[in-house]
């Protein structure tokens, strides 16, 4: 990321931006893209309002168009109110915005965040993804992340890349039913009077066309949770359902059970690819040198 | 140009929005009016015991107040120079701002060279204000104002050749007391190189104290301009500000 920024040179091959090399054409690069590194960059000595003027003009913008920018994106990025305060006195969630309102100020086609949500409270986790999603409809926006569910929640297009290289390119959806070909749905079933005898569910439930494995998964007080596997495309949940309530059983819960992201990445990065699905790890079992970065392109 | 206008800018502003402007001001100031009261203090002994004795040599503002005086102050920049640089690049990559100027759609010599500016201005605010002491001299008496205009022209050369090396230093790390630590340094090295010439009159001896940057200051503070000793700091200035865009530029292929 710090290549496309033209912050570092590539070691080998050669990226462009907005059509323009980032060796060669570094100064043309730099004006159509906007960084937030992953501490905003802020000069704790200014205020904000000084500071957007400053990096506004710094990234070329002059005059009236310059005032009306710095107005633009204060409102924008929701820091407006604290426009004469000093950035060093300001709360971390406002440096964040500050530092997104910074890179947004000269309009860049282009949008690269390092990790833009790290060190933040949930509250402001929440702001800076809903600014995110709301930015997108005008700049393609590049984010790294550590934190997997940032990217179900953000992006579109996810990269993986484990040691510097990249293992996976794909959409969220894509990646999800590539990791895995076959559909797993999850039951609840309760009893309708008396008790459940899961054996017999179970039976009930293999018998259902394209169904190729049912599991008991847990027993909560009285019901019982199904795990079953079937062939991607085949519509079960109707066939399942019928099944269910034929054999004289309420059915409390019928959902798929959707891979997550980090299940995936696990997969993917080869940390652990036959983990079973309870064990969510933590987003910070990732491989230190893993980085997941993912693009969502403007939808106009 | 407009771009190494608006580095120095910023600079500058922050130089001035932090106590260091003020503090380096007062204590340059404060210091310098001692110098001064001294100067003038053995000008007027000298005077009184010259005419108690009879004798009649000519005294001369010039040569017995003015040169000394800002020969003092030459040494006395040394001291200076390392507090104004040592921010200067080690504060932005101590704090990440680096990547914000990196990434910029700035050269990275207007980075440097608006920089530097800014650390000249604030230097050439500090002479500014040692002015003062000798608006009493053209008020009392009739020093001649060419070779004045000339020794600040030296002082101004001399820290800007001293600047440019502390700006060099300061890309160096990301701890600013290493940076002013180590300017301090070298500029005292740069100073005592010329002791050198006083017992040693070899070749090496000759090369070390012509690298002093006192030595250079000499003719300046004698009201005159020689080619020799511009070049020598023109130079310097040049070296300190080409080494920094190496250093910014091998930051870039290290990190």
């Amino acid at each position: 990321m710090r290549m496309l920024t033209c912050f570092l040179p590539p070691s080998s091959g050669t990226a462009t931006v907005a059509g323009f090399d980032v060796l060669d054409q570094s100064l043309e690069v730099r004006k159509h893209i906007g960084y937030l590194p992953e501490s905003p960059p802020i000069y704790p000595e200014m205020e904000t309002a000084e500071y957007l003027r400053f990096v506004g003009r710094l990234k070329g913008l002059r005059g009236a168009e310059l005032e009306k920018r710095v107005e633009y994106v204060s409102g924008r990025c929701a820091v407006a109110d604290v426009k004469k305060k000093l950035l060093g006195k300001l709360s971390k969630g406002y440096r964040q915005r500050v530092g997104l309102a910074q890179a947004i100020i000269h309009n860049p086609d282009v949008l690269v965040l390092d990790e833009p949500t790290a060190g933040l409270d949930p509250k402001q986790i929440n702001e800076t993804r809903d600014l995110i999603k709301d930015l997108a409809g005008e700049h393609t926006i590049i984010l790294s992340t550590h934190i997997l569910p940032e990217v179900e929640q953000t992006c579109e297009q996810v990269i993986i890349i484990n040691k510097g290289r990249v293992v996976a390119t794909d959409s969220v959806a894509n990646l999800q039913s590539r990791a895995r070909n076959a559909e797993t749905m999850l039951l609840e079933v309760a009893p309708r009077g008396g008790t459940l005898e899961p054996a017999q569910v179970q039976q009930e439930l293999e018998r259902v066309g394209g169904v190729s494995r049912v599991l008991v998964k847990e027993q909560r007080n009285g019901s019982v949770v199904f795990e079953t596997e079937s062939r991607k495309g085949e519509l079960v949940r109707g066939d399942l359902a019928r099944a269910v309530i034929q054999g004289g059983w309420d059915l409390n819960e019928l959902r798929p059970a959707a891979m997550s992201l980090e299940e995936i990445f696990l997969q993917l990065t080869g940390s652990d690819p036959a983990a079973p699905a309870e064990t969510e790890p933590p987003a910070e079992a990732a491989p230190a040198e893993g980085e997941t970065a993912a693009a969502e392109e403007p939808q106009a | 140009m407009r771009n190494t206008w608006i580095v120095c800018q910023k600079e500058l502003k922050s130089y001035f929005a932090s106590p260091v402007a003020y503090l380096l001001l007062t204590m340059f100031a404060l210091i310098f009016g001692f110098f001064f009261w001294n100067a003038l203090g053995y000008f007027v002994v000298e005077g009184a015991e010259m005419q108690m004795s009879g004798q009649n040599f000519p005294m001369d503002i010039n040569e017995q107040i003015i040169r000394p005086l800002l020969s003092n102050v030459s040494v006395l920049g040394l001291f200076f120079i390392p507090m104004i640089t040592m921010r200067l690049f080690a504060e932005e990559k101590r704090t990440g701002t680096i990547e914000l100027l990196a990434t910029s759609p700035v050269r990275d010599f207007e980075i440097i060279l608006g920089k530097w500016l800014a650390a000249v201005g604030l230097y050439a605010c500090m002479l500014l204000f040692t002015a003062i002491n000798f608006a009493f001299l053209f008020r009392y008496g009739n020093p001649d104002w060419k070779p004045l205009a000339i020794g600040y022209l030296g002082l101004l050369l001399q820290a800007g050749a001293l600047l440019a090396v502390g700006t060099f230093i300061s890309t160096l790390t990301r701890n600013q007391i290493i940076a002013g630590a180590a300017t301090f340094g070298v500029c005292l090295l740069l100073w005592v190189f010329a002791w050198v010439s006083g017992y040693d009159s070899s070749t090496w001896a000759t090369v070390l104290s012509y690298l002093s940057v006192v030595t250079h200051f000499g003719s300046f503070g004698k009201g005159v301009i020689e080619s020799k000793d511009a070049v020598y700091y023109l130079t310097l200035i040049f070296l300190g500000l080409f080494f920094t865009a190496r250093s910014l530029e091998s930051m870039r292929w290290r990190s």
